[in-house]
């Protein structure tokens, strides 16, 4: 064991951080004019799409420096490095492996140029964490699929420009998986019809999205008829280390901690009392947990040992993060932790109680924890599946 | 960058897994509790013929001279099939002399125990209070003597061990006696873990030249609970990973309304929750032992959290295991319930959640 960086790795390091102290205001100071800035100057770096072959635009960037990378733009509390969180996280992977080269040509390059935002067209209303049982009808009439169905949850669709789409082109019911067809489809195509739903934190990032008669050329199918469902389990496999999540995570504890030690608890310091101590110790835990079991599977891939499923460890205790540590920020402070931003005795202005409405954007997103659980108890534990 | 194991720590854990495979098998374990010591001295020896009792002994005095990353793959494995030899007392004692002892005493004593001469250490006299306070067993001096007098409770492999460590204060000051057999008392203090031997020492007027009570600050007190944690964590990951492969193997095979109950989520979720915890303690436990040779000053903070989190994780381990092989789990004859109360007794062995995580919380800033 050592968890020395070699002097390569540690000149990479010092690159970014000198990149970042050149280029990153301070967060109140970023506007949008910044973003603009930001995006381009990451871009010229070869940053964006950074674990991408050089011949698609990216940078062939290794396992580590990707970590190194993802790491200090966190301690940076850097933006994204583009729009399309989706499109740089697994629409842009799965068309480099299974697109056609004109596909190839069309898309990659709007996604690293922050050009084209992406949506994920995969759940429907009656089928979210059974998604292989998806229904979104795809028929193939001469060189064109119509597509007539619904999707729903479907983030970020009332401003993406294109979506990638889990159709059915099969429709014996013998046949779940292998009748899924992935489609490449632009949202202005005539017959899509887009119905934000407002979220419980009062957002409308996700929506409704109806296909009526939606005609998509068939050169927009990516990988074969009946593909689908490999394309997108794969293209989710292109798993990212979890060690820029570790990051936020812990800056997030510390300004849990910040609250904890401006409180008042029944009169007394809440730094003294000990249900709280042991209940911040016990994130403290979780989440140093999460940054060694990252280290480990890290060390796995860097022995050229493919990631299975462990990777659901860390989704489940990012889960129970996600919904506890902004609950008990909630609940430390009572009253006033309910008001939003703008009340007169609003907590950090209301983020913490914004955020306590918001963590099924991370935990049903990607799949719920029980999904997860499912994951670790049948494909590692070799359960039985249900 | 490599949070993993190299090829000789692979090595190391096969032979420590054949050994407990072919030699200290679980019926061996059951036989070997109940004899009066709970011990087996020709196990004890292949132990120390292997090189593991002088695994953290630098090789200028009859040890190996690797590190505690080593020495969790041995406990790992031995836990898992929790033998009952003192190898965690040996070595925490170890540790005692290489950081308080004098050349004399590292030259004298160090190949004793790395040749299998048996020494065990008891810190704290309170039954849950991990404190310097609570290191009340008491001596006097008189010139160059040091007189003790009183008893240490709960000190884990005391009846098979030929010397002792002894946390005592001499005119307020702490020190760490050093005691034979033959001048204490020993007293068996059954527990519900069989597979953990532990007794109390009764010192009546020992007298002991005052180099047998070693100088020890309250922060090397605190060094050698932390690595009496990191060694018992260790063995909580073998044994905890041992009851879930168990209890997830018995899901596989146990039908009932038709189906094995491995496929039902109230079951398959509670493994899955198993898991997740097992590997996390895991990972944190690593980087603790990481931490004893190569970044000691971290260590406080990184086995607190380690044994913070697998204290009450292992026991809540210990009890699904058994609720969920249902009533042959409270059988006498099935193994699954040894673990439950391995998981007990190490549940406060060096400090139990409540004390590790307010650690936790006060090396956080809190």
């Amino acid at each position: 064991m050592d968890f020395e960086y070699t002097p390569d790795e540690q000149a990479f390091r010092e690159e970014v951080r000198s990149f970042l102290a050149e280029n990153l205001p301070p967060v109140k100071e970023r506007d949008s004019s910044f973003l603009k800035t930001w995006l381009s100057k990451v871009r010229e770096k070869g940053w964006v799409g950074f674990s991408w072959p050089r011949e698609f635009g990216g940078s062939d960037g290794g396992i580590i420096e990707q970590t190194i990378l993802k790491e200090e733009m966190a301690l940076a509390k850097a933006p994204p490095l583009g729009t399309s969180f989706m499109g740089l996280a697994w629409v842009g992977p799965g068309i480099m492996q299974y697109g056609t080269e004109a596909q190839k040509k069309k898309f990659i390059p709007g996604i690293l140029d922050s050009k084209v935002i992406w949506c994920t067209g995969y759940s429907e209303p009656n089928y979210g964490s059974d998604l292989a049982s998806i229904q979104c009808k795809a028929v193939l009439e001469g060189d064109e699929y119509v597509v007539n169905g619904q999707k729903i949850w479907t983030s970020g669709a009332p401003f993406a420009q294109w979506i990638i789409l889990l159709t059915r082109t099969k429709f014996d019911p013998e046949v779940k998986h292998q009748g899924i067809t992935c489609l490449l489809v632009p949202m202005d195509a005539p017959g899509i019809e887009v119905r934000p739903i407002e979220n419980m934190a009062g957002d409308r990032h996700f929506a409704e999205v109806f296909f009526t008669d939606v005609r998509v050329p068939v050169e927009n199918r990516l990988g074969n008829e009946g593909d689908g469902w490999r394309v997108t389990v794969s293209a989710l496999a292109n798993e990212r280390s979890s060690i820029g999540e570790v990051t936020q995570m812990f800056d997030k504890l510390d300004t849990l901690k910040a609250l904890v030690k401006e409180t008042t608890l029944r009169g007394r310091p809440a730094a003294q009392d000990p249900k709280v101590r042991r209940t911040v110790a016990t994130f403290e835990a979780k989440i140093a947990a999460m940054k060694y079991n990252g280290l480990r599977y890290l060390t796995k891939q860097l022995k050229g040992e493919p990631l299975t499923s462990e990777t659901s460890v860390n989704k489940l205790h990012r889960a129970s993060l996600e919904i506890e540590m902004d609950d008990f920020a909630v609940s430390l402070t009572g009253q006033a932790g309910l008001q939003l931003k703008g009340g007169d005795q609003a907590v950090d202005n209301g983020s913490w109680a914004k955020s306590s409405l918001n963590w099924p954007n991370v935990v049903i997103g990607g799949g719920t924890p029980n999904i997860q659980r499912n994951i670790i108890a049948e494909r590692i534990l070799g359960q039985p599946k249900d | 960058m490599n949070f993993g194991f190299t090829e000789e720590q692979s090595l190391l854990r096969e032979q420590v897994t054949r050994f407990m495979r072919e030699t200290c098998t679980m019926e061996r374990v059951r036989s070997m509790v109940t004899t009066e010591n709970g011990f087996a001295a020709e196990l004890w020896d292949q132990a120390a013929e292997l090189g593991w009792l002088g695994l953290i002994t630098p090789e200028t005095w009859g040890g190996i001279g690797l590190k505690w990353v080593d020495l969790t793959v041995v406990l790992e494995e031995t836990g898992r099939g929790l033998s009952p030899l003192p190898i965690a007392s040996q070595m925490i004692s170890t540790a005692a002399i290489l950081r308080l002892g004098s050349d004399a005493q590292k030259a004298e004593w160090l190949p004793m125990l790395a040749r299998g001469d048996r020494c065990t250490i008891g810190l704290y006299d309170e039954a849950n209070w991990i404190h310097p306070d609570a290191v009340t067993l008491t001596g006097s001096r008189s010139s160059d003597q040091i007189i003790l007098n009183g008893t240490k409770p709960f000190v884990p492999d005391a009846m098979a061990a030929e010397f002792y460590l002894l946390a005592v204060r001499v005119d307020g000051e702490l020190g760490l006696a050093a005691v034979t057999r033959e001048q204490v008392e020993v007293h068996s203090q059954p527990t519900m873990d069989q597979t953990k031997p532990t007794g109390s020492i009764t010192l009546k007027d020992v007298t002991l030249p005052v180099e047998y009570v070693l100088p020890m600050s309250e922060a090397d007190l605190e060094f050698l609970n932390d690595v009496g944690a990191v060694a018992v964590t260790a063995e909580m990951v073998g044994a905890a990973e041992a009851a879930l492969t168990m209890t997830s193997e018995y899901a596989k095979e146990r039908i009932q309304f038709g189906k094995p109950i491995g496929q039902y989520q109230g079951v398959k979720h509670r493994l899955a929750d198993i898991y997740v915890d097992v590997e996390s303690f895991k990972s944190l436990l690593y980087y603790a032992a990481w931490c004893v040779d190569d970044a000691p000053e971290e260590l406080p903070r990184a086995i607190s959290l380690a044994k913070g989190y697998a204290s009450d994780a292992f026991a809540d381990i210990g009890i699904n295991g058994v609720g969920l092989h249902g009533a042959i789990g409270f059988t006498a004859e099935y193994d699954i319930q040894l673990y439950l109360k391995r998981s007990k007794w190490a549940r406060p062995m060096f400090g139990d959640s409540d004390h590790h995580l307010d650690r936790v919380a006060t090396l956080g800033g809190l």
